[in-house]
């Protein structure tokens, strides 16, 4: 079906996997290099716009519906004060890192265990925002 | 009139901060009064404290994580905000919409 | 004022020359779309002026390398403070334009001087 441009179709067929990519790398890499949970999660979201600008709304709703994404983002949310009681169920202060979460090597994918599982609830909520936020705003006069 | 009461305005402020501006300490030097005992404790052990090589993610997921929790409430409360301000127009025209329907129907 | 200090902190200076346009914008154009441009340039502006006052003369990104001691690295804390800011600045946006849609449908302009006339003439 064809809802925008021939050129803009065929580019974000090509462009979107590589988009959605780079969204992933910038959350798993967050103690590594300059990135971080609110980046990734914000690279993540502009793709989801960018199907759905070049495709229609009645496409992306089946793809990712409305109410599946107010969930996620709920749970994005909740994971967050999950971690930071299982600090507290140990024994230990809210949110603490260095006892309950285990520490590797430096340099590792799987090293800091704190800053990683955080970013990654913080991804998701960030980018279930963003397209929440183009839905409701524009997304009515987009057939 | 309205450009030149904020043109007026505008200078006024503006020689304000550009006092301002003119007393603070050289920029880039490292005796500067932002960079106390704070920033040594931070860049000396926060790779051996987090293990994370990143300092800036090592301050705002372990050391200052309840700040960032807040800042996740802050993207609820606003899409919250949003949803509650926008979805009561549509509903609104849907009710308008369904009570037009049905008087059209009974005549 | 002294005028050589003025122009070694050039960082500052456009910080504050960001700010001003930005205040101009707000408050001359009419139209409630520009208004909201202008508050973001606004907040542009202060996040660069708080991320330009932790930089030291020849140190480098803070992101620590294994190889040797004595590296001077660059003040990571105002960076990570302005993350919170940025956030804060995009939603007031947000909510600034869901606003604006509520004002069109009802009074069906986005002029400020019209809306006032509007306003004054239904009382």
């Amino acid at each position: 079906m064809k809802f925008a441009d021939d050129i803009v179709n065929t580019v974000t067929r090509i462009i979107l996997p590589f988009i959605m990519l780079f969204g992933f790398y910038l959350i798993f890499q967050v103690h590594l290099s300059p990135g971080g949970g609110f980046s990734g999660g914000t690279v993540i979201g502009s793709g989801f716009v960018l199907f759905s600008l070049s495709f229609g709304i009645s496409v992306q709703e089946k793809k990712l519906s409305h109410r599946t994404s107010a969930l996620l983002e709920s749970y994005g949310g909740l994971l967050y004060i999950f971690l930071g009681l299982l600090g507290v169920l140990t024994g230990y202060n809210f949110l603490t890192n260095n006892p309950v979460f285990p520490l590797g090597k430096p340099g590792n994918l799987f090293s800091s265990g704190l800053v990683l599982i955080v970013n990654i609830g913080l991804g998701i909520k960030v980018a279930s925002t963003i397209i929440t936020l183009f839905d409701s705003l524009g997304g009515e006069d987009l057939e | 009139m309205k450009q030149t009461i904020a043109i007026f305005l505008l200078v006024l402020i503006g020689i304000g901060l550009l006092n301002i501006i003119s007393e603070m300490p050289k920029f880039g030097e490292k005796g500067n009064p932002a960079q106390n005992e704070i920033y040594e404790r931070y860049t000396e052990k926060s790779q051996k404290e987090t293990g994370s090589l990143n300092m800036v993610s090592a301050i705002i997921t372990d050391y200052r994580a309840f700040d960032t929790l807040g800042e996740a409430t802050v993207l609820f409360a606003t899409i919250a905000a949003i949803y509650a301000t926008l979805m009561s127009a549509v509903a609104h025209k849907k009710r308008d919409n369904n009570r037009n329907k049905k008087h059209g129907d009974d005549q | 004022m002294r005028f050589e200090t003025l122009v070694a902190n050039f960082y500052y200076l456009a910080a504050v020359i960001f700010f001003l346009i930005g205040l101009y914008i707000m408050l001359t154009h009419p139209n409630l779309i520009k208004k909201v441009i202008g508050m973001n340039i606004i907040d542009s502006s202060i996040f660069l002026f708080f991320v330009a006052v932790g930089y030291i003369e020849g140190g480098s990104s803070p992101i620590v390398e294994t190889a040797e001691e004595g590296i001077n690295y660059v003040n990571p804390l105002p960076s990570g403070l302005m993350l919170t800011g940025i956030v804060v600045s995009v939603s007031i946006t947000a909510f600034a334009l869901a606003l604006i849609i509520r004002i069109y449908h009802f009074y069906g302009t986005l002029n400020v001087e019209e809306i006032a006339v509007i306003r004054s003439e239904q009382k």
